[in-house]
């Protein structure tokens, strides 16, 4: 396991690089010149020439690139052009406020997900199957900016139940949460029920019904362990869509995240800002598909754990 | 047999398949699938190979084909050899060769008819004019035992049974001169295998074909087969004809392997011997004698020396075995150095 | 066979399933053998011919669609189609156990070895972990595991073939049951494991007294195993026999087809002689004898009209008109010549 894990890292190590590469790049390809941006349309000459030398801008690119790569090991992504601070100390806040997004999210998702698709595959083609399976279709072709304005629509503004905007408090986090967790449910749902329908004709099932195991420990016991191994695969995958989501999410719920930062940072070219967000947002996916391979491994004792 | 001129001489053929591990993958053990055999198949003659699983007997029948590129040796095919062949020229060389495998529905393409399949071999190596084809066709169905009409009809529409004859049909649409059978008829039930089995015997007395059979099933083997090669862990361990394989088998792995066959008759019992422990694994197999870890007979010159194929004089011509005590344990001189206990008398 | 004390007696035993909105497939259809108490009956029949569905149907382990739909198994005087799931339930593993074809699957990938025997005893004894550990190493000892301290904390694919199917003997045999039932238990295994583990089965039986069913497509393993033998085909019993008269003097003509169209390892054959013809559909069934089609003494009668399984003495039982005085074909004919 600790082989498998370090190999792991080590592996991580290019992907890692390509991304720092490639958001490194994207400053110096974007059309425009860096300095005269920051300093703006009518600055004189000299105060882009001296914003050039500041940033090192002259040198060749690979030096730049390696003092880049200094920085950002250190944490260190320059300042924000819109407001002249650290963009480590904009981002640190807005960066927990997602990561909370995220996780009551995925935690929604695999909640309600689980359950739906167990119920779904022990009462395979009765009503409450068919209807779980409908509603996780619903669930799964509704986009969730849509959704969010409905939620906003009927239960803040209707009925008067949530806060329509905002994050922090219990009250603020319902609505965003289910935007953002119902279709990684509805996926899920699907993909519990589907596997849990294969395990259940596994001949280990059969053994353990000829033990006089009774069905409830045979489901719970037996069954969804086994079923839950491709489940985890899924839930690697649907963190990308997650975190791509909370970008709309905290648009339409005016949450003051990484994802709203993103976008502002974009319409205002502030790349400092872009780059940070990007490298950490990949950082982090990188890691949770890193975790939920390792679960993966760990669930399945089959694989060869030094292979 | 032996005055037939050689179709396919196999030379220290070795098939290993890399593990990769560690922290690089990088790797780090082979599998020693086959580990140095030799043999020849004679024109007209059937062998057999048999062992059971991870003998590597299959892995033989792919590397002969190139299905899986072998690690080294020499496979001649009336004298050319396959090995050093270009790959083009390698599938003008499978219309001589033919394999059908044991699950016939596997190897069948589950989206053409039969027509359609057998016209694709017919055409990829350009043995029957085209205007002949259908002719030819309905030809190979009737041998096969099936109606021509049912070459219009797609693989799941036909049992296990028609199948496997499809499988063979489509073998001999392209006239070949040797068929490898992988285990042919193994997953069929025995009133089938019977009419599969009598079905080849047909076949190679009036095409002249050449069989490499290769089963676990040493009944099937002892019906269909004219020589015998016994396989353990990747290494030929006994080889000769039917006759004297099954009557005066001399290595001790063979004398087990068929001693454990349940037989069919409920009076004549035998004395079994009821071998200890598994198969080692091929990846590190034992060094020395590859059976020693099981071996009634051990003693510590099969731990350290390999033994080679041999003929001794109390063994009829062409038949070897590769076992240090063969000359020893027939005379009754080398008496098995582990507690009887495993063999029993049945009664 | 009446004088002998039978542990099981089936009856009749009808298992459908109904597919397709009602559409019926009777996969056994009227089942009737015994199990002598300590000894060993083998249902020996082809693919098809139902002797799987009748063992899990001894179990009441037939899923939806399928359905037991009449007939009797009597276990010791006890009627198990009429009892309930929670009934079964306590039956399943204790009193009558079962082991499968494919040791690869049949263990749970997830648990270990251990903690799936433990589960038996769990469940039927109410044993803690502590008390039942001491027991799963006893038996995992008494199936021949080596080293089995080290071994109950393994996972099923850390095992080879042959040592998964000694661990499904293992749990199994935990509960000390009256009756094992083996489907085609050594079928996935070569033939030196095969070997191995029928001997097991064998002192075993003769160790804690219980009755086996072996059901198998093989007939040198009923030769080797059985004390008596079944033979299916199409879902029925066709030939019951003890072992001996059976090999010695088979005389349905679908056991006489099997035994010559097997290629034999201890004889030289010259030709086999196969049965012809393929095995019916199970919606295609004949009106008559389902073996008629394939049977080279079939009249008019074998295809129109059902023979029953009747006794015709010594405990033998056949379903053929040949054996009945409503024979109508050959009244001279000879099924088997040995």
């Amino acid at each position: 396991m600790l082989t498998y894990i370090l190999r792991r890292l080590i592996q991580l190590i290019p992907v890692l690089f390509g991304v720092t590469l490639f958001v490194f790049l994207l400053m110096h390809l974007t059309p425009g010149n860096p300095a005269q941006l920051m300093a703006g349309e009518q600055a004189p000459q000299e105060v882009i020439d001296r914003i050039e030398n500041r940033l090192g801008l002259n040198d060749p690119l690979p030096v730049q690139y390696v003092r880049f790569l200094g920085n950002v090991v250190q944490l260190d992504f320059g300042t924000s052009m819109r407001s002249n601070l650290p963009v480590m100390d904009e981002i640190r806040y807005k960066f927990f406020v997602t990561i909370e997004l995220a996780i009551y999210s995925t935690l929604l998702s695999v909640f309600i997900g689980i359950i739906a698709g167990i119920v779904s595959a022990v009462r395979q083609y009765t009503f409450s199957d068919i209807a779980i399976m409908f509603v996780a279709l619903f669930g799964l072709s509704m986009p969730n900016f849509w959704l969010g304005l409905m939620l906003m629509q009927w239960f803040s503004i209707n009925l008067g139940w949530f806060p329509p905007t905002g994050w922090g408090s219990a009250s603020q986090v319902v609505l965003p949460v289910i935007t953002l967790g119902t279709a990684g449910a509805a996926v899920i749902a699907r993909m519990t029920r589907s596997s849990m329908l294969e395990v259940i004709s596994q001949d280990y099932i059969r053994t353990a019904r000829a033990k006089g195991v009774r069905e409830r420990v045979i489901i719970y016991r037996h069954a969804l362990k086994n079923a839950l191994i491709p489940v985890v695969t899924v839930l690697g995958l649907q963190f990308g869509t997650l975190l791509s989501g909370t970008v709309l999410t905290e648009q339409v719920f005016a949450i003051n995240g990484m994802g709203r930062y993103v976008i502002d940072s974009i319409m205002a070219r502030d790349f400092p800002a872009v780059q940070a967000s990007i490298i950490i947002i990949s950082v982090m996916f990188v890691f949770v598909n890193l975790i939920v391979d390792i679960s993966y491994r760990f669930l399945n004792k089959r694989i060869d754990l030094n292979g | 047999m032996n005055h037939n001129k050689e179709l396919l001489k196999v030379q220290h053929l070795k098939q290993y398949f890399p593990i990769k591990g560690g922290i690089f993958g990088r790797t780090v053990k082979h599998v020693k699938a086959v580990d140095d055999i030799s043999f020849t198949v004679y024109e007209g003659e059937t062998v057999s190979i048999v062992g059971e699983s991870g003998c590597g007997k299959s892995t033989t029948g792919r590397a002969i084909l190139r299905l899986d590129e072998p690690t080294d040796g020499e496979v001649k095919f009336n004298g050319v050899d396959l090995l050093t062949m270009s790959k083009s020229n390698m599938r003008r060389m499978r219309k001589d060769m033919q394999i059908i495998f044991q699950d016939p529905y596997a190897s069948l393409n589950p989206r053409k008819t039969v027509r359609q399949m057998l016209n694709e071999a017919m055409e990829i190596q350009q043995v029957v004019p085209r205007s002949y084809r259908n002719e030819t066709i309905a030809e190979l169905m009737e041998t096969v035992g099936l109606k021509p009409n049912q070459a219009d009809r797609f693989p799941h529409e036909f049992s296990g049974g028609q199948r496997q004859r499809i499988g063979i049909a489509r073998a001999l649409s392209v006239n070949p001169k040797l068929i490898i059978c992988d285990e042919a008829v193994s997953a069929l039930d025995v009133s089938i295998q019977a009419q599969i089995l009598n079905l080849l015997k047909k076949f190679q007395r009036e095409l002249k074909l050449t069989y490499l059979f290769i089963s676990h099933d040493l009944g099937v083997v002892r019906h269909i087969s004219d020589r015998i090669i016994v396989m353990y862990l990747g290494k030929i361990v006994e080889i000769g004809d039917k006759t004297s394989i099954f009557n005066n088998p001399q290595h001790p792995y063979t004398k087990a392997l068929l001693s454990a066959i349940p037989i069919p008759d409920a009076e004549k019992r035998k004395e079994r011997i009821i071998l200890r422990g598994d198969v080692p694994s091929p990846i590190d197999p034992p060094v020395g004698c590859r059976f020693h870890t099981r071996c009634p007979f051990v003693t510590d010159k099969c731990r350290e020396e390999e033994p080679e194929l041999v003929n001794d004089d109390h063994m009829k011509s062409g038949h070897q075995a590769a076992c240090h005590y063969t000359v020893a344990i027939d005379s009754g001189e080398h008496q098995p150095t582990r507690e009887l206990a495993n063999v029993r008398q049945n009664t | 066979m009446g004088s002998e004390n039978n542990i099981l007696r089936v009856n009749n035993l009808q298992t459908s399933f109904f597919i397709d909105g009602g559409h019926e497939i009777k996969a056994v259809d009227g089942v009737t053998f015994d199990v002598p108490e300590g000894k060993t009956l083998g249902i020996v029949g082809e693919s098809g011919s139902g002797k799987s569905i009748t063992a899990l149907s001894i179990l009441k382990l037939i899923d939806s669609p399928g359905k037991i739909k009449g007939g009797e198994i009597n276990l010791k005087g006890e009627n198990l189609v009429d009892k309930t799931e929670k009934a079964m339930r306590k039956i399943r593993g204790n009193t009558i156990s079962m082991i499968f074809q494919e040791p690869m699957t049949s263990l749970n990938p997830t648990y270990t070895v251990g903690q799936q025997i433990r589960e038996s005893y769990k469940i039927h004894q109410g044993l803690g972990k502590r008390e039942s550990t001491e027991k799963v190493i006893e038996m995992l000892k008494l199936v021949g595991i080596p080293s089995p301290e080290k071994r109950i904390n393994q996972y099923p694919f850390e095992l080879s073939g042959g040592m998964r199917q000694r661990v499904m003997i293992a749990m199994a045999l935990a509960c000390n049951p009256e009756l094992l039932i083996a489907d085609e238990p050594t079928t996935a295994l070569d033939v030196t494991i095969q070997a191995q583990i029928l001997e097991l089965i064998k002192e075993l039986q003769d160790e804690l007294g219980m009755s086996v069913i072996m059901i198998t497509h093989d007939l040198g393993v009923v030769a080797e195993t059985c004390d008596f033998v079944a033979v299916m085909y199409c879902g029925k019993v066709v030939e019951y026999a003890e072992v001996k008269t059976l090999f010695k003097n088979p005389r349905h003509p679908y056991t006489v087809g099997l035994l010559k169209s097997l290629p034999r390892s201890d004889i030289d054959q010259l030709e086999l002689i196969p049965i012809k013809g393929t095995v019916p559909s199970p919606d295609n069934m004949p009106e008559g004898c389902s073996f008629a089609p394939r049977c080279p003494f079939a009249t008019e009668l074998c295809h129109d009209h059902l023979p029953d399984l009747l006794e015709i003495g010594d405990g033998e039982q056949i379903r053929c008109w040949i054996y009945t005085d409503d024979w109508d074909g050959d009244p001279e004919v000879k099924v088997y010549e040995p």
